[in-house]
């Protein structure tokens, strides 16, 4: 038995529900950061005051906005559901197959819920994206 | 409204690109050296916060979460997506050229991929600008109609 086996042989049908569990609370918990960041603008202008107490307003406004504690929650769900996914398959599989179904799914998703203009050239480099991420993984 | 970036902005993204990668080979590194953590030595985890590999990599996640969210409050989400992917390579990178680990032929058509993914969305506008819903009052705010 090597260090990378799984400790719970998981059927095929497992395994997959694991990984897609993992992209799509990942896609949930960015999209809605996105969200979040989009509606309260670029952050420097939230700056009140100079030096280093200026980024106590953006950092409250962050904290304050409900789409922003929802997207956290979601990429803390993320975390668990990984750690019980690594438990039952392989992080050489686990691992490309989570981050690249995560780049297209967030492409999808930012095209849906955020009205992001994901022309041909952003669709392509969500494709090379998830194929590179494959590759490194070999 | 134009999309171009200013230095600052592009500095935000390199920051992204780089924290990331960095702090995760840092935590990486910094857990070789405090050994296994189990049930039973929870405690090593406490003691692993002041290794210094592992308080540095704990300082650049956290520095990569906040120009990750800086980014986002300007541009869109798969604008700055093919920005985080940028970190695979750059680990791919490190492995080879500061740990002198082999690359092989796939993992350099990987980097190829997601560089040239980089690039791609990198020559396009970074924002999304939705039509207003009150045009003269815009019009108005610019002053244009005066």
């Amino acid at each position: 038995m090597t260090a990378t086996t799984p400790i719970i042989p998981a059927s095929l049908f497992h395994a997959w529900s694991a990984i897609l569990a993992v992209a799509a609370l990942a896609i949930a918990g960015e999209v809605l950061i996105a969200g979040a960041m989009r509606r309260l603008g670029d952050l420097d202008l939230l700056r009140d005051r100079p030096g280093i107490r200026g980024y106590l307003g953006p950092t409250r406004a962050v904290l304050s906005s409900p789409l922003f504690l929802a997207g956290a929650l979601c990429m803390a769900l993320n975390f668990f559901a990984m750690l019980y996914t690594l438990s039952i398959v392989d992080l050489s599989l686990a691992a490309p197959a989570t981050a690249s179904l995560t780049f297209i799914g967030n492409a999808a998703a930012a095209k849906i819920f955020l009205r992001e203009n994901v022309d041909r050239r952003r669709w392509l480099a969500a494709l090379f994206v998830c194929l590179g991420v494959i590759l490194l993984a070999h | 409204m134009k999309h171009t970036l200013t230095p600052q902005r592009y500095l935000i993204l390199l920051a992204v690109m780089l924290t990331a990668s960095v702090g995760d080979t840092l935590l990486s590194r910094g857990m070789a050296q405090v050994g296994p953590v189990d049930f039973h030595h929870l405690d090593r985890l406490w003691h692993a916060l002041f290794n210094p590999f592992v308080a540095s990599g704990i300082i650049l996640l956290i520095g990569f979460f906040a120009s990750y969210m800086t980014a986002l409050s300007w541009a869109d989400l798969t604008f700055v997506m093919p920005a985080t992917a940028f970190g695979y390579v750059v680990v791919a990178l490190l492995s080879r050229f500061w740990l002198h680990e082999h690359l092989s032929i796939y993992r350099w058509t990987g980097i190829v991929l997601i560089v040239c993914a980089v690039g791609f969305v990198a020559g396009g506008p970074s924002r999304t600008e939705h039509p207003s819903r009150h045009p003269d009052l815009d019009l108005m705010d610019s002053g244009a109609g005066r």
